[in-house]
């Protein structure tokens, strides 16, 4: 490895250690939940490798013990990863002329190395696009590792996995707690809980997540300046 | 769903996650403003998503009937619970689900 590169990545390692136990459980949960759901371990691994979406990836394993229902899939995918539209116009600039590591950086782009990269204070010398890379490697492979240990651990586990799929609502539950304390506002928290229990109501539920989709984005938009006032305040 | 149909939705959700993270180097060129609406579709869309992915989650309890959805809805008041008090996102997704696997294997 060429000096500068090694640099980087030393620079970039110390910022992914606290992201190192938690994509390692994690990943390790999901490689369980996912024998859990009746998969072969190689099921969990593909999917950690081409995917790389935590919450989409569990919320793909239930998509997939359901009728096929690829339009559904897809937008429920757009909605559930539309964060990452937002990360990337932030990152605009920083990922900006990194050649060939372009590709690979904005592929691996999630919540944490987005959390890093946005923010961290790039130590003085240190090429940044490498430092970028390199962080985005490391959250990748700590992802790729957990699976792989889970999927593996799945195997041998001596009791009944039955129940343990609970593991993402459990996930969904603690982001939902976190942001309800972050946030200025309830409205699209409340708005996004009351919208889907109606369409769950009226549509069932093998049809209510496009209704859901749509029934939200309509109310954040109509909504739009009432919300945008008291995230103002 | 036959191994054909699951590959081709592991393949459109790949495709649909790497939309999401691609779209905005695609459309919006470096030093242009992004437009109003998007920006703040950005700050308050995530969070009904995550509020969606969570009835999601709770799709399949029947109220009606067997034991009236009542594991799930403890052991999300214990996740819940658990989080406000401790603030540890794996001791609460830990914790919940091992209360959540016994009350459905040695409860209810």
């Amino acid at each position: 490895m060429k000096p500068s590169k090694r640099a980087a990545a030393r620079a970039a390692f110390p910022f992914t250690i606290p992201i190192l136990t938690g994509f390692l459980v994690l990943g390790i949960a999901y490689g369980i939940y996912m024998k859990s759901l009746g998969f072969s371990p190689l099921a969990p691994i593909l999917i950690s490798l081409f995917v790389f979406a935590g919450s989409m990836q569990f919320v793909a394993g239930s998509v997939l013990t359901q009728a096929f229902a690829p339009v559904s899939a897809f937008f429920l995918t757009l909605m559930v990863n539309a964060r990452h539209v937002f990360y990337g116009v932030s990152m605009l600039e920083k990922y900006r002329g990194l050649g060939k590591k372009t590709f690979p950086t904005i592929f691996w782009m999630c919540d944490e190395t987005f959390s890093v990269n946005v923010s961290a204070e790039i130590p003085e010398g240190v090429d940044k696009g490498w430092f970028y890379f390199f962080v985005s490697l490391f959250d990748y492979s700590y992802w790729i590792t957990g699976t792989i240990l889970g999927s593996v651990l799945g195997q041998f586990i001596p009791f009944d996995t039955t129940g343990v799929d609970f593991a993402m609502t459990a996930l969904f539950l603690v982001i939902l707690v976190g942001q309800w304390e972050k946030e200025k506002s309830h409205i699209s928290t409340l708005g996004g809980l009351g919208i889907s229990l109606v369409c769950l109501v009226v549509f069932g539920p093998d049809h209510f997540i496009l209704a859901s989709m749509v029934g939200i984005v309509l109310f954040l938009t109509l909504l739009r300046r009432p919300i945008e006032r008291r995230l103002e305040e | 769903m036959t191994n054909a149909q699951m590959i081709l939705t592991v393949v459109i959700i790949m495709a649909a996650t790497m939309l999401t993270r691609f779209l905005s180097f695609l459309v919006f060129p470096a030093g242009k403003e992004t437009p109003a609406f998007v920006r703040y579709l950005g700050k308050v869309l995530p969070a009904a998503a995550m509020s969606m992915l969570v009835i999601y989650c709770y799709k399949g309890v029947d109220l009606t009937a067997g034991n009236h959805g009542a594991p799930e809805l403890l052991a999300g008041l214990g996740v819940i619970l658990l989080h406000k008090w401790k603030h540890n996102m794996l001791l609460s997704i830990g914790g919940g689900t091992a209360l959540y696997l016994v009350l459905i294997h040695l409860v209810f």
